[in-house]
């Protein structure tokens, strides 16, 4: 970014609505990766997760009753695996924030804010199934998408595919 | 070969016509279970519609395998549903035919290298008689396709088995770069 | 009076009335019976397993089971560059190519931060908007063949095909496209397009009124469908839904509008919410009838299309697509108002590497569908078709 360069609208807004999150939370969480496509802001305390959703969810400046989407991401350079929540305060106030949530490759655990909001049930079960992380506090934390069986998750990088499942010979 | 003129072969003359008459009833009402897996389903669904209309043709698409004769497997086949597709494969009374539609089915498609969880061929776990290729196959090519089990059905005859029926429609087989070619030809004059 | 016989687990009390035994009072035996319906079941709308608990007729928990049509798209995409995933976007919602498309086309676009030219975003918003036209005719004709009503869907399906034709002019292929291509398009649309277009908006408007009376002037549809699978708005947002879901329960949301992208800015149409005066708002009737208008919007945006479109002079649809997609590191969650709902799209790049480190889609169908649970409590088992229908799943994009 140029110096001088206007900054968008909605990183303004995203900008504000940190604020109010670190005032309360400091250092739980992150400074706040102010870039334009998707401001983002990292909770290093993964323990008080849940507690920075609701907040984020209920307080009346943040809103942030919507969201769209959680994605399961796999860092093999630091040996983490995590969660990029993407939030929106729909038809209320508008703005928008990411989060992210980091935990070990190895038995990792991140608490469950499928109780926060909804949409999260489902795409925790995916990216438990794909990556590997457990959520604490789910309610039925087991693989969606791929058969309960499957070996493996399937997308960390150093996923190797079985050769047969039930028999069946797997890659090409 | 036509109902009337059965050919005097040195099988029984009575079992040939038998088997003419009876290869033309389960041709001209092969009624396929609808068992539409992903995108091919919709064009199996357009060519069922009015446009393309498989009722002309006999072919009445039955919810059940129990009722049905033909399996079109009309879409990609994935690993968790790879057993399902083999219990309805075996509800399917005989004579059955396994029709594969599209890429994915033949042979896993698009999703050949990097799909860890699709089947690379529905023909891993079923028999298959027609393969159609396609992404998805054009109402018509699955028409085209159709036709070819009605061949494979007229090539059947009581005795033998489903492989000799479909070595024989094989041998039928015309190479299609040579009636391309001619078309061509006969579109530049 | 007594007890002498057990019938499975209740029992039958009778009593002596001159010498004959006479049945008196009898404990039924009840027990929740498991239903799976599906994955093959001609009302799913694809490869949806439902395992339902039910007492009787009544449903006391209908779970879905996804997975069966899991093509892994997310890993085909680390896997190629950033141009070879259009084909795999259009295969995740299989009815709405274009739109697909156009979601994944503008995510890499922020990342590359591209201008594109005039003439290329009208093209992309009349093709998605016919797009939308033929994806809300299948979910329409099969939700009436789903609750019996077969002539809507031949009907649907007549109109959809010259749909079909258009977009195959257009892009060479009847339903999965590659046409709208990261920064352009892969050809222009052809000489008479536009005109045949106008065409087919002037003969379709009388259609969509006459496919409004053969369902919501039908008295046994209305019936299977009011007041049945009620949403509130609030619980709908907790949920994630999005598109004519949300708006089926009152929400005026619509990322065209809301979160604009393309020239949509520009354009002038109303975001469809129910009033409440033929449904209750929340309810499956709400949502069939925000599809069904829908489309009589679709037609008006892209009658505005064609009245500001550029002339086709000296343009090439691929002027603005760089050579090599390289974009810069970062990330990017953008998203589309698909048919079903908020298609999006999450992408990592490093910088250095022509494909993806991460991308992620959105799934609209996924959220939609993730509400079953708590919908279909407590309804009968034929109502638990007409919530699924209302849903409008498409299994590709459940699972990807």
């Amino acid at each position: 970014m140029e110096e001088g360069k206007e900054v968008s609208r909605s990183v303004q807004e995203s900008t504000a609505a940190y604020k109010i999150i670190q005032e309360t939370f400091g250092a739980a969480v992150s400074a706040l990766d102010a870039n334009e496509t998707m401001p983002f802001l990292e909770v290093l305390e993964s323990g008080r997760w849940v507690e920075i959703a609701l907040f984020m969810r209920d307080h009346a400046k943040l809103k942030f009753n919507y969201m769209a989407c959680m994605t399961g991401v796999d860092y093999p350079a630091e040996g983490k695996v995590g969660i990029i929540c993407n939030f929106q305060s729909l038809a209320l106030l508008n703005h928008k924030l990411a989060v992210k949530v980091k935990c070990d490759r190895d038995g990792g655990c991140i608490p469950s804010v499928s109780r926060v909001w909804h949409t999260a049930n489902w795409h925790e079960r995916e990216a438990y199934d794909l990556f590997g992380m457990i959520f604490t506090g789910h309610p039925e934390l087991k693989r969606i998408l791929c058969p309960d069986d499957w070996e493996g998750y399937p997308l960390r990088k150093d996923y190797k595919v079985q050769e047969r499942y039930h028999g069946i010979k797997v890659p090409y | 070969m036509g109902l009337l003129d059965a050919a005097v072969t040195r099988h029984n003359v009575l079992v040939t016509s038998v088997d003419n008459v009876l290869n033309w009833a389960r041709l001209s009402s092969l009624w396929p279970m609808g068992f539409g897996l992903a995108c091919c389903a919709i064009e199996m669904m357009a060519t069922n519609a009015s446009n393309y209309d498989l009722e002309r043709f006999g072919i009445f698409p039955r919810s059940s395998p129990r009722q049905s004769d033909l399996m079109i497997v009309a879409g990609t086949v994935t690993m968790k549903m790879a057993e399902r597709v083999i219990r309805l494969y075996e509800q399917m009374p005989e004579p059955r035919y396994v029709l594969s539609m599209g890429s994915c089915s033949n042979c896993g498609g698009p999703y050949q290298d990097h799909g860890y969880h699709v089947l690379k061929g529905v023909d891993r776990v079923i028999p298959v008689d027609v393969y159609v290729p396609g992404c998805p196959p054009r109402p018509e090519a699955l028409i085209g396709g159709l036709m070819k089990v009605q061949e494979l059905i007229r090539m059947e005859q009581i005795g033998v088995s489903r492989a000799d029926a479909l070595k024989k429609l094989a041998e039928k087989a015309q190479d299609p770069r040579f009636i391309v070619e001619r078309e061509r030809k006969v579109a530049r004059a | 009076m007594q007890e002498l016989e057990r019938v499975g687990q209740g029992s039958v009390r009778v009593t002596r009335k001159s010498d004959k035994l006479v049945i008196v009072e009898k404990d039924l035996a009840t027990e929740q019976m498991v239903l799976a319906m599906g994955p093959q079941h001609p009302s799913t709308h694809g490869v949806l397993k439902l395992e339902c608990l039910t007492d009787g007729e009544v449903i006391t928990e209908a779970i879905p089971c996804l997975g069966y049509l899991h093509r892994c798209f997310e890993k085909c995409c680390e896997n190629v560059d950033y141009p070879a995933i259009v084909p795999y976007t259009d295969r995740l919602d299989y009815l709405s190519g274009m739109n697909s498309e156009f979601a994944y086309a503008l995510a890499v676009e922020k990342l590359l931060d591209l201008e594109i030219p005039r003439r290329v975003e009208f093209i992309r918003v009349i093709v998605s908007e016919l797009n939308r036209i033929a994806s809300h005719l299948v979910a329409i004709g099969t939700y009436g063949i789903d609750l019996g009503a077969f002539t809507p869907f031949l009907f649907c399906f007549r109109d959809r095909e010259i749909i079909l034709g258009l977009l195959e002019w257009a892009s060479g292929a009847r339903m999965l496209y590659n046409y709208i291509w990261i920064g352009g398009l892969a050809c222009d649309v052809p000489a008479d397009f536009l005109k045949r277009v106008r065409e087919f908006v002037a003969y379709f408007r009388p259609k969509a009124v006459e496919l409004q009376e053969l369902l919501t002037g039908n008295e046994i549809f209305v019936k299977r469908t009011y007041g049945i699978g009620i949403m509130p708005a609030d619980v709908a947002i907790n949920y994630g839904w999005s598109g004519p879901m949300l708006r089926g329960s009152g929400v005026k949301w619509d990322l065209r509008r809301n979160d604009p992208y393309s020239i949509y800015p520009e354009l002038d149409f109303n975001v469809v919410v129910p009033d409440g005066k033929l449904s209750v708002i929340g309810d499956c009737l709400s949502r069939h009838l925000v599809r069904a208008v829908e489309m009589e919007e679709s037609l008006n945006i892209i009658e505005q299309c064609i009245d500001k479109i550029p002339s086709s002079e000296g343009f090439n649809s691929r002027v603005a697509i760089p050579k090599r997609i390289r974009p810069k590191a970062g990330e990017v969650y953008s998203r589309a108002e698909n048919p079903r709902g908020e298609l999006g799209f999450y992408l990592e790049s490093d910088g250095k590497s022509t494909k993806p480190v991460r991308c992620k889609a959105r799934s609209s169908c996924f959220v939609n569908l993730s509400a079953m649970k708590d919908l279909s409590k407590g309804q009968l088992i034929p109502d638990l078709v007409a919530i699924i229908g209302s849903i409008d799943i498409v299994l590709g994009e459940v699972d990807r």
